[in-house]
């Protein structure tokens, strides 16, 4: 029989897992009200007051006239706050001056269409102009199936912006956080100079359903998962959420030459 | 002729393969194996071979015409070991200074396991990134399906074609389904509204042309002819700027609100 203390044990250990393992499915009764969101982790990981937005100015889009797209991505704007599933602007870290990218996921699952990949893009030229490190935490499901090919090419769009950024000597970090899928995965996720991923994050290619599906068996636990990938070769540091601040300000720090005289 | 149609040509199994067009456009040909890290996968052929007498890196996506052929290169849809033999072969052409040419027909890159332990994800990201930047020309011509970033992760090119019964799309028709609507036996729907034919794209600015089928290989050696004849006039340097202009704002006047935006930091 399970004592009061073993249960109150076990209750603490979900609220401990809850904190370090955030990705993690829980159970609706100590699932928190607010699904921690991009702007969350702009206000934990941008020194405080430091956070400028970069504001576009973009056109609406719909090259496939895809009914309801449009209806869609406006009542996602009221509700989040934001323009597409991207959001990025100048900041500190540590005191040292970035630019820092957020997806987010609750804007139709943070895939790319024209305006996020745009978004990227330019925010990522600023900072090789200004010759400042880029820090993207990356979240998605992948292409922008709204916008057909022209999402697809989005893939090739912001992956030569990576190169051209690192080729000119920029710092490129990029942090993988759940789930990063599909084109976003397969373009400038894991092109990153330095690659950090939070605990637990699925990071793919393919969809877990769609390899099942293809390969017809059961995946092993634990694939695609942050580990995995770390174990394969791909990831530098698995970074709890609570330390990723202090982590990017080391990461900073460590390049500080590349910065100096800036 | 409606978008399923040529849904149907692209993905039939007697049109013509790499390996057709490699014996019918070219000389010579020397075929070049594995990414030399660890694995040869058959779904990527390429190597080196003469075009009109000019020595010229050429590779594809393999699907094979028989059974035993379709298993060997696993239908065409390559590994990361593919992408990275793919790039092995176009990094060499840089260095040799050989034009590259590269022919497209992939129903995807492969969502298997092994796939996504080795990074195929990764694979395809370094081939973006590598061919933007890649200082020899690079032609690409859609042949049959261009599926998903597997299809992209050999199609960074200065030009890129597609013969009139290819399709290029985001995803294939039933995938779309799938995911927006949770039906894919609604493909064919799917398949009009993706505006995935060679007529869609190029009105979409993606590709450079539509290459004709009445007369295949002819008409395919008459535009790579054209087209390295227009390439060749750029310098190295200006090829890979070419290439950088031409994905980084293929879809510039869709995402400016006016032809003079200018970033403001609030």
């Amino acid at each position: 029989m399970t004592s009061v203390v073993d249960k109150r044990k076990n209750k603490f250990n979900r609220y401990k897992d809850l904190r370090e393992n955030p990705t993690e499915l829980l159970e609706p009764a100590i699932k928190p009200v607010k699904e921690y969101d991009a702007f969350d982790r702009i206000k934990d990981i941008a020194d405080e007051g430091t956070f400028k937005e970069f504001e576009f100015n973009f056109p609406e889009t719909n090259p496939l006239e895809f009914e309801g797209y449009v209806e869609k991505k406006e009542a996602l704007r009221k509700e989040n706050n934001c323009h597409d599933a991207i959001i990025a602007g100048e900041c500190e870290i540590g005191k040292m001056p970035c630019v820092l990218a957020v997806m987010n996921k609750k804007f139709m699952m943070a895939s790319m269409g024209m305006e996020l990949g745009e978004t990227f893009c330019r925010a990522l030229e600023y900072a090789g102009e200004k010759r400042l490190p880029f820090i993207v935490f990356t979240a998605s499901g992948g292409a922008r199936m709204q916008e057909g090919i022209l999402s697809l090419m989005q893939m090739a769009k912001t992956s030569a912006v990576v190169k051209r950024f690192k080729d000119e000597g920029g710092l490129y970090i990029t942090v993988l956080t759940h789930p990063t899928t599909g084109g976003v995965s397969a373009s400038f996720a894991t092109l990153g100079d330095i690659t950090l991923a939070e605990p637990k994050a699925l990071i793919g290619f393919a969809g877990p359903r769609v390899i099942e599906q293809t390969i017809g068996q059961k995946l092993p636990e634990g694939f695609q998962r942050a580990e995995f990938l770390q174990e394969h070769g791909f990831v530098d540091a698995i970074v709890r959420r609570e330390d990723m601040k202090e982590m990017l300000e080391k990461i900073l720090m460590l390049h500080k030459n590349v910065y100096e005289g800036r | 002729m409606s978008a399923i149609e040529k849904v149907l040509i692209a993905r039939d199994k007697d049109r013509p393969k790499i390996t057709d067009y490699v014996d019918n456009l070219f000389t010579d040909f020397f075929e070049q194996k594995g990414d030399f890290l660890g694995k040869e996968d058959e779904s990527i052929y390429g190597g080196i071979a003469l075009f009109h007498g000019r020595p010229v890196t050429v590779l594809g996506h393999r699907k094979g015409r028989t059974v035993e052929e379709n298993m060997a290169c696993n239908f065409g849809m390559p590994g990361p070991e593919g992408y990275r033999k793919a790039l092995r072969l176009m990094k060499q052409a840089e260095k040799f200074k050989r034009p590259i040419i590269t022919f497209v027909d992939t129903p995807g890159a492969y969502p298997g396991l092994e796939a996504e332990m080795y990074g195929q994800a990764q694979a395809i990201a370094n081939n973006l990134a590598e061919m933007s930047a890649l200082k020899v020309p690079v032609i690409s011509i859609v042949t049959g399906e261009g599926s998903s970033g597997g299809a992209l992760g050999i199609a960074v090119a200065n030009k890129v074609y597609m013969l009139e019964n290819a399709i290029y799309s985001v995803l294939s028709p039933e995938g779309f389904a799938s995911i927006l609507w949770h039906d894919s036996a609604r493909r064919d729907e799917a398949a009009e509204v993706m505006k995935l034919t060679a007529k869609d794209l190029y009105e979409f600015g993606v590709i450079d042309g539509i290459i004709d089928e009445a007369d295949i290989f002819k008409a395919i050696d008459k535009q790579i002819s054209s087209a390295l004849k227009e390439l060749d006039k750029l310098s190295a340097d200006e090829l890979k700027e070419d290439r950088y202009e031409k994905f980084r704002y293929f879809d510039e006047a869709r995402v400016n609100a006016s032809s003079v935006e200018e970033m403001e930091v609030v």
